[in-house]
């Protein structure tokens, strides 16, 4: 993974500093809350219900060990025991005292970490496929192009204070794992005919309160120019996007509005400008970069292991978390492999500081000091000898990370919702401990198969919602929870957004009504369909159907 | 009104005065006073024969608000000594492109002032977008605060991206390939 030169470890003591001094002037009474609000986002500090809540940056979701072991360290130190995970590959403390903040951020810089534009009105933490580097459909490694443009949107002083916050993610496999369609930038890195790297650029894509797909505006960027390129669209994103309303200030609002094609004609007249001046990026550049994410020493291993296949055919729990939670590598004899953040009885995301330590240990143990954080919030562990699974489970498994539900009903991305967060409508954690436990058999689980539940607490869609194959969202009626059930939602190739089935449900409601959608489910189903197979082919009416057929019509009364 | 602003990193005392149109005024009526002056853009618009002189002297200087696009002034940037750019709230980042674009696509030389709600803690990202001359709300500092505040200037002294300070990115300017990793 990247690591600082003494260029980027300067810049982020000088952050520090700066933050430290900000803090000392609000506290001395400076600088109001309002002037303070801004900054100390763009440093991952929020104030929320309980407590103050701090989102560490974990850049395209690499992790080393030495990080993790900090995290645990800060776990202990500052909070109570715990992070949590995002779907954003953030890390969260949700206890932390408003005054220790610049002192976490300083130790944080020790190990070459931040929390650097985690929140505000500026480009947020890059994303990228955590299979990148290992993937074997991969047409090539997207993350040395992922800490380029980390590094031009760091601090980047034109683009601080943009309309709203902004979302870029990198891609470059057959299959999407980022779900580019719902970033402000997807970015998906591409060959053309010529065998030429570049990317094909999707602009306008995001969920929240008004959930739009990305739409392309160029289908082949050479490389090259991806700064520049981005500039321009940043640019006519500053000067022209909405300012006067908070609901309609993202891009996909301005992209929308103007349409695409519009739209990329204004970044290609921007770009004009730009193009092949300072910002080109040269390939001394990319060939630096690149070669901090050059594949670790891997041994020479045969593609095949008897003494593996024997460990699969005499223990079936091992078969099954295999099968679930370990991932094919482009490396004969190696494997990736999904560490569960998903045990029932734990809020999707959380992870101890032991747990953290601990992933720390089999990071240094079985895959090169490195882990990686899934947006479904789990930690994959991408370069383990296949010879190493069994050892690696038995440890996982005494940890609570080795639930094999990696992709099944329990596997549930869940926000932290209105337990922890001042902006949630309705808690989450609660319908989704609900569900976990309804649900818990791992039998059941296998025969229901792949599905993506995905509950948020508010319309802001962390839990993103409209991309679960059922999506929850908390929603406030008369000062109550509710939620608001959806179906048809798909991430990745094809995304697609959910279909609300109807009128929302009280909290005791819910598991009921997910019980009542796979019963329809299993009744439907042809033979190797997916629950999202079936509901795109009969429609979400038998679904409805079910639900609501012991309702009372009330509010169908009320209109007559 | 403030006397006091920072001027290419000094503290400076300036008595310019930021001519504003109230609701309904019709930007050829408005009295333009004597002495320096930064007018609204409709006022240069409507008025710029009259004006023409004391802009030539720099007596009269041209301020945009966050919305309006520097390509109005393309024409006048050679007689123009003074541009300021409005900062309505300072989490409204337009004026940093605006900044940007006058300084580079346009060339634009003289004096570039941030007015409006201009604090410390953005003086770094200004400065580095070509402002060089900053203009906090009046009252909003006590002379020692501002003095104080010129040290945010350099709150970044090696960027990673180009911007007007630094016309080249950090992978142009230094030869990152001979940096030895840090050690954590």
């Amino acid at each position: 993974m990247y690591q600082y030169d003494e260029h980027d470890q300067r810049l982020l003591d000088e952050r520090v500093a700066q933050f430290r001094d900000q803090m000392h002037r609000h506290l001395a009474g400076e600088l109001s809350a309002d002037e303070f609000r801004p900054l100390r986002l763009q440093n991952g500090l929020y104030i929320q219900r309980q407590a103050p809540m701090f989102r560490i940056s974990v850049p395209y979701g690499h992790l080393a060990s030495r990080q993790l072991r900090k995290l645990a360290h800060l776990a202990r130190s500052y909070d109570r025991g715990y992070a949590h995970f995002t779907t954003r590959t953030n890390v969260q403390f949700n206890w932390p005292k408003l005054e220790d903040v610049p002192e976490m951020l300083a130790e944080l810089a020790t190990v070459q970490m931040h929390a650097n534009q985690t929140s505000g009105n500026c480009i947020r933490n890059i994303t990228a496929d955590p299979f990148a580097g290992v993937a074997a459909d991969e047409v090539a490694d997207p993350r040395p192009f992922a800490e380029i443009l980390r590094q031009w949107a760091t601090y980047n002083p034109e683009f601080a204070f943009l309309p709203r916050k902004f979302k870029i993610a990198f891609n470059s496999a057959a299959e999407d794992r980022v779900v580019l369609r719902v970033y402000d930038i997807g970015l998906d890195l591409v060959r053309n005919e010529a065998g030429e790297l570049g990317f094909r650029v999707l602009v306008g894509g995001g969920l929240g309160r008004t959930p739009i797909l990305g739409e392309e505006i160029k289908p082949f960027l050479p490389w090259q120019h991806l700064i520049s390129y981005c500039e321009a669209i940043l640019r006519v994103y500053n000067r022209w996007g909405r300012r006067d309303n908070l609901w309609k200030a993202r891009i996909k609002i301005l992209v929308k509005a103007l349409g695409p094609e519009e739209f990329g004609r204004q970044v290609e007249e921007e770009w004009a400008n730009g193009k092949d001046g300072p910002n080109t990026i040269t390939e001394a550049e990319l060939a630096r970069v690149a070669a901090h994410f050059a594949p670790p020493a891997y041994e020479t291993l045969p593609a095949h292991d008897a003494a593996f296949d024997e460990l699969l055919a005499d223990n079936k729990a091992f078969a099954t978390w295999v099968k679930r939670n370990v991932r094919a590598h482009r490396q004969p004899g190696y494997a990736a492999v999904v560490l569960s953040l998903k045990k029932t009885g734990t809020a999707p995301g959380d992870v101890t500081a032991e747990q953290m330590d601990l992933i720390a240990d089999l990071a240094d143990r079985f895959s090169f000091g490195e882990a990686r954080m899934l947006h479904e919030q789990n930690v994959a562990l991408a370069d383990v000898r296949r010879a190493d699974l069994f050892a690696l489970w038995q440890a996982a498994r005494d940890a609570g990370l080795a639930t094999p539900n990696i992709g099944l009903l329990t596997d549930i991305i869940c926000c932290p919702g209105g337990d922890f967060c001042s902006l949630a409508n309705a808690r989450s954690i609660p319908v989704a401990d609900a569900i976990q436990r309804r649900f818990d058999d791992l039998d059941y689980q296998h025969d229901i198969g792949e599905i993506d539940l995905n509950i948020s607490g508010c319309m802001n869609s962390c839990g993103h919602h409209h991309v679960g194959h059922i999506g929850i969202l908390g929603v406030d009626k008369n000062d109550a929870e509710w939620y608001q059930v959806s179906i048809g939602g798909t991430q990745g190739n094809g995304t697609t957004l959910g279909k609300v089935i109807g009128p929302s449900f009280a909290q005791d409601e819910i598991v009921g009504v997910i019980e009542k959608l796979l019963q329809t489910y299993v009744e439907l189903r042809h033979e190797d369909e997916r629950f999202i197979d079936t509901v795109q082919r009969v429609g979400t009416e038998p679904f409805k159907a079910r639900v609501y057929a012991d309702r009372q019509p009330q509010r169908k009364a009320a209109h007559v | 009104m403030s006397d006091k602003i920072i001027k290419n990193g000094r503290v400076v005392t300036d008595d310019r005065l930021t001519v504003a149109l109230a609701e309904g005024e019709a930007p050829a009526d408005i009295a333009v006073p004597a002495g320096p002056v930064l007018v609204p853009l409709a006022v240069w618009q409507a008025r710029r024969d009259e004006l023409l002189a004391r802009a030539r002297s720099g007596e009269v200087g041209v301020w945009l608000a966050a919305g309006e696009d520097v390509v109005a002034l393309a024409d006048d940037l050679e007689l123009l000594q003074v541009i300021g750019l409005h900062f309505p709230k300072f989490t409204d980042g337009r004026s940093y492109s605006a900044a940007t674009l006058l300084r580079t696509r346009h060339q634009y030389r003289g004096e570039l002032r941030a007015i409006g709600e201009v604090l410390r803690d953005q003086f770094n990202y200004m400065t580095r977008c070509g402002f060089d001359a900053l203009q906090p709300r009046a009252e909003r500092y006590s002379d020692e605060q501002l003095a104080a505040a010129v040290a945010s200037i350099d709150d970044f002294t090696e960027p990673y991206q180009r911007s007007v300070k630094d016309p080249l990115p950090l992978f142009r300017r230094v030869d990152r390939g001979a940096g030895s990793q840090v050690q954590a």
